[in-house]
């Protein structure tokens, strides 16, 4: 039953992993990730990590994704990707690119055949407690816990700022002759 | 029956190697950034799966701080982007290159 599900969202999550890959539209690219991201989700539940899994989907395909969907409706870029073909004009690069992706699995491959990793013994309650994961966070990890905390604050003025539109006539429109505006 | 270690972190090898050759070779920046998602998802793959392994929760408390860091890199990227399609009106990265040497 365990195998059945892992095959079943292993090859989902590599499919649509492809698609986010290959497709030219952003949109579609985006959705498949979507797709991927759950997958990841129920293979982390597999692995004894249900609260990550509930995370990933909230985290991820709630907020990221739709963050990303946000953007590329701003932006208007549907056109653009569309004339993107994937690897037109560049054909050594794209080939050296796949080509080293490829080398790359090929040696975790014969890395992991080599390396006579241990079998898998039964999931503890311990491991999958959320009991203990939180005690662990805010006890031994509590101040990685309030850096990355203030980090998220960080990004999100200095996304705001980024983001803003420059003032009609402030020194950015200055700097803009054409004064560029969406 | 159990899965064994090996075909989890195959598939992360797997998921990476995919995010990796997107990474290179799309010209899109909202594309590229959407590869880097999937590197990194592979990447906390592979720490949940050697959590599960080690039986210890250190993995799963990276994968946290990983998620946390990628929705601060995915915010400042895209607001990044937006800036940059207001003076340029593309994002197309071949034709962004102001700061390539």
């Amino acid at each position: 039953m365990e195998m059945l599900i892992f095959l079943l969202f292993a090859a989902l999550a590599l499919g649509s992993s492809l698609v986010v890959v290959l497709h030219r539209n952003p949109i579609y690219a985006t959705i498949s990730l979507v797709l991927t991201l759950f997958c990841v989700a129920v293979l982390f539940v597999l692995l004894g990590a249900p609260f990550l899994g509930v995370l990933q989907v909230l985290i991820y395909t709630g907020a990221i994704v739709v963050l990303f969907l946000f953007v590329i409706m701003l932006l208007n870029i549907q056109k653009q990707g569309r004339d993107e073909s994937a690897f037109a004009g560049q054909g050594l690069q794209a080939a050296g690119a796949i080509g080293g992706a490829i080398v790359f699995f090929l040696l975790v491959g014969l890395a992991l055949w080599r390396s006579g990793l241990p079998e898998l013994h039964p999931l503890t309650a311990d491991l999958v407690a959320l009991k203990g994961l939180s005690r662990d966070l805010f006890a031994e990890y509590l101040l990685p816990f309030e850096i990355v905390g203030l980090l998220l604050l960080v990004a999100v003025i200095g996304a705001t700022v980024v983001a803003r539109k420059p003032p009609e006539d402030g020194p950015a429109t200055k700097t803009n002759p054409e004064g560029a505006e969406l | 029956m159990s899965v064994p270690i090996h075909w989890y972190l195959l598939l992360a090898a797997a998921m990476f190697c995919i995010g990796a050759a997107g990474a290179l070779t799309r010209r899109n920046g909202i594309s590229i950034f959407l590869s880097i998602e999937l590197m990194l998802n592979a990447a906390n793959l592979t720490l949940v799966a050697y959590s599960r392994l080690l039986d210890v929760r250190t993995g799963q408390l990276v994968v946290f701080f990983v998620l946390a860091v990628a929705a601060a890199e995915a915010a400042v990227g895209l607001a990044l982007f937006i800036a940059v399609f207001r003076q340029r009106h593309t994002i197309d990265l071949n034709r962004i290159n102001l700061m390539r040497w």
